[in-house]
């Protein structure tokens, strides 16, 4: 469903260029689950904003869903991240001023979908979410697992075809990061494809298939079971 | 994004900064009000003017003693003077044309009228019976300057209504005898209560036959000579009759300026509207300050909103639409505060006329509409570099801004 060939991502800084990532190529199923480790600065965040379309690589191909979105303009990228791709957030990245439901039906809005269609969704995803009751309630009105669970409610909103999650639970609690990652898996048994960039070797080996990233090569390529 | 959601979307961001969006809209505001009621304030004065003059009837022509482009080229116009007055003698033979309907010489002058010990200082105009229809002024007891030769210094008077209150309060005054500056005359008439003509307030005016005004004012000139033409067509021809007539008669010279009052009123009204539009240019530049402060805001705002303007970008929305929303709510700013701009306008122009109600202050349509109209283009105009700053956020950069 994601295919990378050969991809590059160089950045100048400074006069110098540093290759974020270096000749890379990989490849996600549908449905798999898999995370992306490796220490800060080898590559992994930038792997994953490419993956996301909020990033372009200098060289190589990347077909998602076999259409070759390595060359797409702007708008078309947009509208291509609107239907295809989820993101969740280590800061969760809520808009302070909208209530959870607005929160959650953000992609939607910003997708010209109806309002009652939008209520019907984003309805749903509260109660599968445990947010019941939290309708109404401002982000700082939540707890921060209640927080990660409106941003992913969000994220899947548009039953997007990859969920990408960049340390999930770096901003969390133990407790509230198990119960994130909990639901995560939850939604990948489901047949949700999910990615996860994460540092924390604990939560990376839970994947089925954990890649190591270092100095923006893939190291390691391992599937567990 | 649906126009209704990015209405509400813009909103909620206003909504959620309320200090911030209150000092916008003061600032808008405060710039539709002051075109309004500026533009209604001159479009009230130029109204005022035009109706003073259409009140004297358009087909009248002045005649004022001294020639307006000769006047500068003699020594007496330095100290004031006239070549030469305008008489009595010339109004008469005037009179003898068929371009002319009615005619009517004038003194004016200020002096004291005393009945019983009560004295005011008045303004007095002198003049003759036909003065009655050229000035549309109306009777309200008694009769008005007598149908007679205008040679004949009759003492007689007709009062305003504000004048006979403050002299005879509630007596009768028809018949009683006045002193007009040191003469005694006869009470024949009283105007009514309503009207005003050319500045002059006609209830306060004392009105006597020409020739009992050249002698209480020790005069043998006049001071001016309305002419009303049979028609508005035979104006031109009236105007070189005068012309001819008066040289005639004061030896070759063309010793008097004659102006139209149709001339008069193009020229003011001109005057006004030219005044009107400026006076709206320069309160408008108070909009043009407003959009600056809007745009100032919206830099800030957009700084501030750096992450969530990369998440809209993550969660798809376009460089358009993020564009589409920082506008929206800049013309939202713009109409909201131009519409409470209007409101206030519009309350001040009603008090205006409360005090003043001569002075219709309403302001005119287009005002209106240019106003609001400067009020959404600023708005519109000053938001574009904010928002094409939002718009061009790299997502990854803004949302690493935590």
């Amino acid at each position: 469903m994601i295919e990378l060939h050969d991809v590059s991502r160089i950045f100048t800084v400074g006069g110098q260029e540093v290759r974020a990532m270096d000749h890379v190529s990989l490849d996600i199923m549908p449905g798999e689950y898999l995370s992306i480790m490796g220490p800060s600065g080898s590559g992994k965040s930038t792997l994953l904003n490419i993956i996301g379309l909020l990033d372009t690589p200098n060289s190589g191909t990347y077909l998602l869903e076999g259409r070759d979105v390595t060359s797409l303009k702007d708008e078309e990228l947009a509208a291509v991240r609107s239907r295809k791709i989820g993101f969740i957030f280590q800061f969760f990245h809520l808009i302070p001023r909208l209530t959870a439901v607005q929160n959650i039906e953000l992609p939607l809005l910003l997708a010209g979908v109806s309002r009652k269609e939008r209520t019907s969704v984003s309805t749903r995803l509260i109660e599968e979410f445990g947010l019941r009751g939290r309708h109404h309630h401002r982000p700082d009105e939540l707890s921060g697992g209640q927080r990660q669970r409106v941003a992913i409610a969000r994220a899947v909103i548009n039953q997007p075809a990859v969920l990408l999650a960049d340390e999930p639970t770096g901003n969390l609690d133990r407790t509230s990061g198990a119960e994130i990652i909990d639901l995560m898996e939850q939604l990948n048994k489901n047949g949700q494809t999910l990615v996860v960039v994460t540092h924390d070797p604990e939560i990376g080996e839970r994947a089925r298939r954990c890649i190591r990233v270092v100095d923006g090569r893939i190291a390691s390529d391992t599937r567990m079971g | 994004m649906r126009p209704f959601d990015t209405i509400g979307f813009a909103l909620i961001s206003l909504g959620s900064n309320k200090v911030r969006t209150a000092l916008m809209l003061l600032a808008m505001s405060i710039g539709v009000a002051a075109v309004v009621l500026l533009t209604g304030i001159g479009n009230g004065a130029r109204l005022y003017i035009v109706d003073q003059f259409s009140s004297l009837g358009t087909n009248l022509v002045i005649v004022i003693p001294g020639r307006a482009e000769t006047t500068s080229n003699t020594p007496a116009t330095l100290v004031g003077q006239t070549p030469r007055d305008l008489t009595l003698e010339d109004a008469t033979a005037l009179e003898r044309s068929d371009l002319v309907n009615r005619i009517a010489p004038i003194n004016i002058g200020e002096l004291s009228a005393v009945w019983h010990g009560k004295e005011r200082k008045v303004p007095v105009i002198g003049s003759t019976a036909p003065l009655l229809q050229v000035h549309h002024l109306k009777l309200e007891q008694g009769s008005f300057l007598p149908e007679e030769d205008t040679e004949i210094a009759r003492p007689v008077c007709v009062l305003g209504a504000k004048v006979y209150r403050e002299l005879f309060g509630q007596n009768a005054a028809l018949g009683e005898l006045i002193k007009l500056g040191g003469f005694r005359c006869r009470v024949i008439g009283i105007l009514g209560s309503e009207g005003r003509s050319l500045g002059l307030d006609t209830q306060e005016l004392v009105i006597v036959p020409v020739a009992f005004a050249q002698m209480l004012f020790d005069t043998k000139g006049v001071f001016r000579i309305l002419i009303e033409a049979k028609d508005q067509h035979s104006l031109e021809r009236l105007k070189k009759h005068i012309s001819r007539t008066i040289s005639k008669r004061h030896y070759g010279e063309e010793d008097v300026t004659i102006i139209t009052q149709d001339s008069i009123l193009t020229t003011f009204n001109r005057i006004f509207k030219v005044l009107t539009l400026s006076v709206g240019g320069i309160a408008a530049i108070s909009l043009v300050v407003a959009g600056i402060l809007i745009m100032n805001v919206m830099l800030m705002s957009v700084s501030q909103r750096t992450a969530e303007i990369g998440l809209c970008k993550a969660l798809g929305a376009n460089n358009t639409q993020v564009m589409v929303l920082l506008v929206t709510e800049a013309l939202l700013l713009s109409a909201i505060g131009g519409i409470i701009g209007l409101l206030l306008g519009f309350a001040g122009s009603w008090v205006i006329v409360q005090f003043y109600p001569t002075l219709q202050t309403t302001p005119p349509l287009w005002a209106v509409a240019a106003a609001m109209g400067t009020a959404l283009c600023t708005g519109f105009v000053f938001s574009l570099l904010p928002a094409r700053r939002a718009a061009r956020l790299d997502p990854i950069q803004a949302l690493a801004r935590h």
